[in-house]
C-alpha cells in the first residue's frame, strides 16, 4: 500500500496541484496572490518555490484576463489551472468562461480544445465579507462544454482535481471553502484520479435517497445519523461532480427508496435539485411513493453573516425535510 | 499653469514628510483645517479599535485604512454637500466626511444588512466588494447628474488593483466619451493584496491611464491631505463646470501605502518586508498635518489632547451602539430581494417562518 498523508480538504487541494504539476510539465497555475502569497487560502501555498514564478504566477487584479489568457495557453496545448480567488468575484470572466472556454472545442469543430481547470473556493458558512459565500454551480452546470466538480472530502479534492486537470476539457473545479480544514483523511501521497462523473454513496439505506454534494454533505450525513436512531435509513448519494450527473447513481438510489431529497445551499430555483428531480421523473417515475423534497439556500441574496446560519441548510433541516418525504 | 497640466509622475504636494510647506496651500480656514485633522484622528482611532473588535471576535473580517487617512479625507473635503461619494470598500475615513455614521460602518462590518443603508440625507453608495465594479456606476451616476441639469459631482474610489480590471477601462472611457462630471480617485496604496503595484501594469504611473481616455489625469502625494484637497477641489471644480475647456472627468492617483494588512484575514508579513512599511509610515498624513497645524500656532498640545479625547469617546459610543443593535430579525432574509414579494418567495419565507416556529432558532444555529 502506498504512503499516505493526513491532510485537510485545502491541503489536499494543494498537494493535488503539487502531484499533477510534477507529473505534466504543461500544468501551471495563475492567479490573484497565488504565488509569494501561496493564495489566500494557502492552496498554491510552496507551489512558487517549487515550480518558479513561470508556473505559479501572479496576475494582475482581472477575472476576465486570467480565464481568458488560460482559454488561450490552454488552446496552446498547455494545461492551465487559473484560481479565481472567490467564486464571487467569477463575473468580470463570465464572458470568457460560457463564450469561449466552455465552446472553444465545439466552435471549432475539435480543432482547438480547451483542457483547463477553473478553480474557486465557493459556498457560505465562514462568516465571510459580501460576495464571499454564494454558491452558484448551477450557472456552470446550464453550460454545455463545461464539467463541475465539487469535492467534499480530502481524497476526492486530491482525486477529483487531477481527473479535472487530465481531463481534455474544461473543468469548473468549486472548493467549499466552509470544509477547507474542517476535517481530515488518509490521502495518498502518490497522484490518482476520482473519475468526473461518479457519484459515491456515503451511506446505505432502503428508506430514502439522499442527495448532496460539497458541504452539505456533512450535514446531510448527520441528519442521516440522528433518523437512523428512529430506524429511518437514507441512502446518502453525494454527487461530486454537478455537470454530469452521475444519472445512474441518482436513478439507482431512488429506485431502492422510492423516496428523494435533494440538499444544497444554493438558491432553490432553477438549482441542480430540480435538475435531479427531472432525472426522477423521466427515468422512474413508477417507483415515486413521494414528493421529490428540496432542502436549499433561499431565493434571495446570500445574506451578510449575521443571518447566514438562518440561509445555509443545516442539520435539522435536511432531518425535517428527509421526515417530509418519508411520512408522505 | 492648470494643476492638471503636469508631467503625470510629477505629484502634486503642498507639505513635505516634516509638515514643511513645500506647495501652495489651499484656501482653508483653521476650522477646516482643524476639521480635517479630526476627521483624520477619528479614521484612524477607529481603525485600530475595528482591527481589535475583529481580533476579538466582535466583529467579521475588516479592511483597514491606516496610512491612507489622508488621501480619504483631503478628498472627501473637497466635496460639496450635495455630491456623491462612490466608495469601494475601504472609505470608512471618507464616508465619515461625508456624514455616515460610524455604527452603520460597524454594522456593516458585523454582517448586518443594515450598515449598507447609509441615511437619506447621506450621499453616499453601498460599499463596493468585487474590484473596480462601481466605476461604471460612478460614470453612469453622474451622467445622469449631467443628463437632469443637476450640478452634482461623483468622487469614485478604488484601489491600484482596480485599474487592471476591465470596469475602469470601461467606466473611465465611457465618461470621457460622455464628458461626464466624475472624479476617479485611485488609492495606490502600493498592494493589491500580495501584488504589487509594478505588476499590475508596465504604465509608469497610474496616472498616465487619463490620456487613453482623453481625460485629464494627474498624480498626488496621497499622503499629503492638504494636497489631495487641492487636486480635488480642481477636479470637482472642472467637473461641475459645462463650460471648461477641459475634460470634465479626471483621474487622479494619490500615491500612499497602507501600513496594515488589506484585510484582518490578511498576512502582508508573507509579501512585503518590514523595512517598506516603516519607510513609508515616515509619511504618516497625521503627524505631517498636526505638524503643519502647530507651525501655524492652529493647534497644540491641548487642543491636540481635547480631539483625542472626543475622538476615543466617539468610536467608543458608535461601538457600543453597533453592539447594542439587535441581532437582524431572521425573516429580514427576504426583505428587499424584490418591491414585492414574488408568490414562490412568500411560500418560501412561510415555510422558513413554520419550521423557526416548530424547531427554534437551535435548529438554524447548530455546527
Amino acid at each position: 500500500m502506498s504512503d499516505t498523508q493526513n491532510l485537510t480538504v485545502v491541503q489536499a487541494v494543494r498537494d493535488g496541484l503539487y502531484s499533477e504539476m510534477r507529473e505534466d510539465d504543461d500544468v501551471l497555475v495563475l492567479g490573484q496572490d497565488v504565488g509569494k502569497n501561496g493564495g489566500v487560502f494557502r492552496a498554491t501555498e510552496g507551489l512558487y518555490d517549487e515550480f518558479g514564478g513561470d508556473r505559479v504566477v501572479d496576475t494582475p487584479l482581472a477575472e476576465s484576463g486570467i480565464v481568458g489568457a488560460a482559454v488561450g495557453m490552454a488552446a496552446m496545448g498547455l494545461r492551465p489551472v487559473p484560481e479565481i480567488q472567490f467564486s464571487g468575484f467569477m463575473y468580470p470572466g463570465f464572458d470568457q468562461i460560457v463564450s469561449h472556454m466552455a465552446r472553444f472545442r465545439a466552435r471549432s469543430r475539435g480543432r482547438f480544445t480547451v483542457p483547463m481547470t477553473l478553480r474557486a473556493p465557493y459556498g457560505g458558512g465562514i462568516r465571510a465579507p459580501e460576495h464571499h459565500s454564494e454558491s452558484k454551480e448551477a450557472f456552470y452546470a446550464h453550460e454545455a462544454g463545461l464539467k463541475v466538480a465539487i469535492p467534499s472530502t480530502p481524497y476526492d479534492a486530491k482525486g477529483l482535481l487531477a481527473a479535472s486537470i487530465r481531463d481534455p476539457d474544461p473543468v469548473i473545479f468549486l472548493e467549499p471553502k466552509l470544509i477547507y480544514r474542517a476535517f481530515r483523511e488518509e490521502v495518498p501521497e502518490e497522484p490518482y484520479a476520482v473519475p468526473l462523473g461518479e457519484a459515491a454513496t456515503r451511506r446505505e439505506g432502503d428508506d430514502v435517497a439522499v442527495f448532496t454534494y460539497g458541504a452539505m454533505t456533512r450535514p446531510t450525513l448527520e441528519a442521516a445519523e440522528s433518523l437512523a436512531e428512529e430506524g429511518i435509513e437514507c441512502q446518502v448519494v453525494d454527487l461530486r461532480t454537478v455537470s454530469p450527473l452521475d444519472r445512474e447513481a441518482i436513478v439507482d438510489a431512488f429506485e431502492r427508496t422510492g423516496r428523494a431529497v435533494v440538499v444544497h445551499e444554493a438558491p432553490k430555483t432553477g438549482g441542480l435539485a430540480g435538475e435531479i428531480t427531472a432525472i426522477i421523473q423521466e427515468e422512474a417515475l413508477l417507483y415515486q411513493e413521494a414528493p421529490v423534497k428540496r432542502v436549499t439556500g433561499f431565493d434571495v441574496p446570500y445574506p451578510l453573516y449575521a443571518l447566514e446560519d438562518y440561509y445555509l441548510p443545516t442539520a435539522a433541516r435536511v432531518e425535517d425535510g428527509i421526515l417530509e418525504a418519508v411520512e408522505f | 499653469m492648470s494643476v492638471f497640466d503636469r508631467a503625470y509622475d510629477d505629484p502634486v504636494r503642498v507639505l513635505d514628510e516634516d509638515g514643511e510647506v513645500v506647495g501652495d496651500v489651499p484656501d482653508l480656514d483653521e476650522e477646516e483645517l482643524v476639521e480635517m485633522y479630526r476627521l483624520m484622528r477619528l479614521a484612524r482611532h477607529f481603525d485600530g479599535r475595528a482591527v481589535s473588535l475583529q481580533r476579538q471576535g466582535r466583529m467579521g473580517t475588516y479592511p483597514p485604512l491606516s496610512g491612507q487617512e489622508g488621501a480619504q479625507i483631503g478628498s472627501a473635503t473637497a466635496l460639496a454637500e450635495d455630491d456623491w461619494m462612490v466608495p469601494s470598500y475601504r472609505e470608512h475615513g471618507a464616508a465619515l466626511v461625508r456624514g455616515l455614521p460610524l455604527k452603520q460602518t460597524l454594522l456593516y462590518w458585523m454582517g448586518h444588512e443594515a450598515g449598507n443603508k447609509a441615511p437619506e440625507d447621506v450621499n453616499v453608495f453601498p460599499v463596493a466588494v468585487p474590484i473596480a465594479s462601481q466605476v461604471p456606476h460612478a460614470t453612469g451616476a453622474s451622467w445622469a447628474s449631467k443628463l437632469r441639469g443637476t450640478d452634482e459631482v461623483f468622487l469614485c474610489y478604488f484601489g491600484d488593483g482596480a485599474t487592471s480590471e476591465g470596469d475602469f477601462h470601461e467606466g473611465v472611457n465611457f465618461a470621457g466619451v460622455f464628458d461626464t462630471p466624475t472624479v476617479f480617485f485611485c488609492n495606490n496604496n502600493q498592494w493589491a493584496i500580495s501584488v504589487p503595484r509594478e505588476r499590475q501594469t508596465r504604465s509608469a504611473t497610474l496616472a498616465q491611464k487619463a490620456e487613453a481616455y482623453g481625460i485629464d489625469g494627474v498624480q498626488v502625494d496621497g499622503m499629503d491631505p492638504l494636497a489631495v484637497y487641492s487636486v480635488t477641489t480642481a477636479a470637482v471644480e472642472k467637473a461641475r463646470d459645462p463650460e471648461t475647456d477641459r475634460p470634465r472627468p479626471t483621474l487622479i492617483e494619490a500615491i500612499q501605502y497602507r501600513f496594515g494588512a488589506h484585510t484582518t484575514a490578511d498576512d502582508p508579513t508573507v509579501y512585503r518586508d518590514d523595512d517598506e512599511v516603516e519607510r513609508w509610515k515616515a509619511k504618516d498624513p497625521i503627524p505631517r498635518l498636526e505638524a503643519y497645524l502647530r507651525s501655524e500656532g492652529i493647534l497644540d498640545d491641548e487642543r491636540v489632547a481635547a480631539i483625542e479625547t472626543a475622538v476615543e469617546e466617539r468610536v467608543a459610543d458608535a461601538i457600543d451602539a453597533a453592539e447594542a443593535a439587535a441581532r437582524p430579525e431572521p425573516s429580514e432574509l427576504f426583505e428587499h430581494a424584490y418591491a414585492e414579494l414574488p408568490p414562490e418567495l412568500a411560500r418560501q419565507r412561510e415555510e422558513f417562518a413554520a419550521f423557526r416556529e416548530a424547531h427554534g432558532d437551535e435548529a438554524f444555529l447548530e455546527e
